[in-house]
């Protein structure tokens, strides 16, 4: 971007705004105050980043050494098995356990919000502490749970003199990992959204009950539209975390190999291509486009989020 | 790009902590059984494998393998614990002071770099702001791997790989932390305060020091909480980095040892240290938590009240 452009950006919304600002010769100033963020931000985000990029277009070949080879690794990518269902595992966890989780977080912030249950204040804390747990302590947890030696699912079935069902098996793997997720970020959310429910005004919704209306009633017309900007600024999180699934899977790889394997979610797949087999150049070419989807889902979240409160 | 919404002033405003604490309930409004019974349900669901976590650590490696999961036999938990310590060479300490020092200088360094920077943003107007902040916002859309990889292959060509400096520098970069801040400065610094200061003499860092920092402070709480937990939590970036296991944090630790007892199976594997060990990486934040609840919520208010 050149200069012209970025001073012509910064003076629009500053007449925009209209907001009384510090003048210009504070300027120098502020960007002082910036620095040293920016310093840091350029060499550990910025550099790694280009450098994975320059990575990305060659290539280590057994004649002639490392070669350019433009944008072939991508091309390659694209029609990668291992990528594209690794992709499409964790578009589908993505699909089934982001509006599971937000969907019972937000029932849970509106029903503490409602004031209308005893002892809120341990749902709020019990719900909100598997945040503490640490992701690969909760999924050694939940390992052992599923599994036959230490969980106690076994044990219910064993009584029963059934089998208990093999939440580690090829047809559950995926939705056990959900569960997990679910058991450790429900509680966070249900926190962002109930925080935003306590912001609003109360009068807004006292006027509705003076009218009759009853709990959810008012919680549907009038909470659920207020809540709208931290509904869609946790559900891009989420969708960002799902696409970036790993600890999970590398932890569960220890006790079910054979159904992780080596590409079960396209992170862990670029985790082994770039330290099992050393393909560090089409690693890199993975990683951005994982990258690209996990910016195209946002997008798309936002723009529908847009429509919909357009033809409201 | 804008992956987190920008905020308004006014939304700000509204989400400033206890600033609209509601009082007392709705009219009409009466506890019910219902909602009640199905949050109990659920915190069965939340507690069950904390609770299994807590019974499991006071067994001894038999027990686990013989007795019902949520039920007690025996108690092991002293000696669990002192064999966890002791395990290796001790080197599960090593590793709590490791999460410990990198937790605590990455929380410290990124609020502070945070505040600063999100008052810079806040208050000043200097050429490319805007593309600045926005490229700074967009870069929370960018894959771990995409960056670790990376970072780890540049470390090693400078020697940071194995140096905890090597997992502390990228840590002290929170984008998240600029874009609250940014908010916060925002709508909890009045911009006359800044000009009074100005006009009195005071330089902009001493203004900064002297009287933005005090009124940034629950921001700056709820930034050094947040990236307090990122750091204890991460897991990709240190397993990437670090090859030499003095310097893992407990999560790698506890993994690689969750993986020797995998591997090598039966009654001779330490399964009863991974889960002592687990407990006891997990139950300092546990304690943080229920005590510093109320910066939670101020802090996330703060940060997606408004799109």
């Amino acid at each position: 971007m050149t200069e012209a452009t970025v001073t012509s950006v910064a003076a629009s919304t500053r007449r925009g705004r209209g907001r009384r600002k510090a003048g210009t010769h504070h300027g120098v100033k502020g960007f002082l105050f910036t620095a040293p963020f920016m310093v840091l931000f350029l060499g550990f985000f910025i550099a790694p980043l280009l450098y994975a990029l320059y990575l990305s277009l060659f290539r280590e070949q057994l004649v002639g050494g490392n070669a350019f080879v433009g944008l072939d690794n991508y091309k390659d990518g694209l029609s990668d098995p291992d990528f594209r269902s690794g992709v499409g595992r964790v578009a589908l966890y993505m699909v089934v356990q982001v509006p599971i989780m937000l969907g019972l977080a937000l029932v849970f912030a509106l029903i503490l919000d409602s004031a209308k249950v005893w002892f809120p204040r341990l749902f709020r804390v019990a719900f909100f502490m598997p945040y503490a747990v640490p992701t690969v302590i909760a999924a050694l947890m939940w390992g052992y749970i599923y599994g036959r030696d230490f969980g106690p699912f076994a044990d219910i079935a064993d009584k029963l003199g059934t089998s208990p069902p093999n939440f580690l098996s090829e047809k559950l793997m995926l939705w056990s990992i959900a569960n997990v997720a679910t058991w450790t970020w429900t509680g966070y959310n249900m926190i962002i959204f109930y925080a935003a429910l306590r912001a609003i005004p109360s009068e807004l919704y006292e006027a509705a009950a003076v009218d009759g209306a009853g709990a959810v009633r008012i919680a549907r017309y009038v909470k659920l539209p207020l809540l709208r900007p931290a509904i869609l600024l946790c559900t891009i999180f989420s969708i960002i975390g799902s696409i970036q699934l790993f600890a999970e899977p590398q932890i569960f790889y220890a006790i079910a190999p054979q159904v992780i394997g080596k590409a079960y979610t396209p992170n862990l797949y670029v985790y082994n291509l770039a330290f099992s087999d050393q393909r560090l150049n089409y690693s890199a070419a993975l990683s951005f486009l994982l990258g690209l989807i996990v910016f195209i889902f946002s997008i798309l979240v936002m723009y529908m989020s847009r429509r919909q409160e357009e033809t409201r | 790009m804008s992956a987190v919404p920008t905020a308004t002033p006014e939304a700000a405003a509204v989400a400033q902590p206890e600033a609209r604490r509601r009082t007392g309930v709705a009219p009409g409004a009466g506890r019910n059984i219902v909602p009640t019974l199905f949050m109990l349900a659920f915190l069965v669901y939340f507690l069950m494998p904390l609770v299994w976590l807590l019974i499991s650590s006071t067994k001894s490696l038999d027990d686990l393998f013989d007795s019902f999961g949520l039920w007690f036999r025996g108690f092991h938990l002293k000696e669990n614990i002192q064999e966890t310590f002791a395990k290796d060479g001790g080197v599960f300490w090593t590793w709590i002071r490791n999460t410990l020092m990198y937790s605590v200088i990455s929380a410290g360094g990124a609020a502070l770099l945070a505040a600063m920077g999100g008052y810079g943003f806040a208050k000043f107007d200097f050429r490319g702001k805007n593309a600045l902040f926005w490229i700074v916002l967009g870069s929370v859309m960018v894959p771990q791997t995409a960056l670790a990889i990376p970072t780890y292959l540049l470390f090693s060509k400078v020697g940071l790989n194995n140096n905890p400096l090597g997992f502390i520098l990228p840590s002290l970069v929170s984008p998240f932390g600029i874009y609250l801040m940014r908010i916060y400065a925002e709508s909890a610094v009045p911009t006359d305060l800044i000009e009074a200061a100005r006009i009195d003499g005071a330089g902009e860092f001493y203004t900064f020091r002297k009287i933005a920092f005090r009124l940034l402070t629950p921001g700056f709480v709820t930034v050094l909480l947040f990236t307090f937990v990122s750091t204890w939590n991460n897991y990709f970036l240190p397993l990437v980095l670090f090859s030499d296991e003095k310097w893992y944090p407990l999560t790698v630790g506890l993994a690689q040892w969750n993986s020797q007892a995998t591997a090598s199976g039966g009654s001779t594997a330490a399964f009863n240290l991974v889960i002592t060990g687990s407990l006891i990486s997990v139950v300092p934040l546990i304690i943080a938590f229920v005590f510093m609840q109320r910066y939670w919520q101020s802090g996330l208010s703060a940060g997606s009240v408004k799109g």
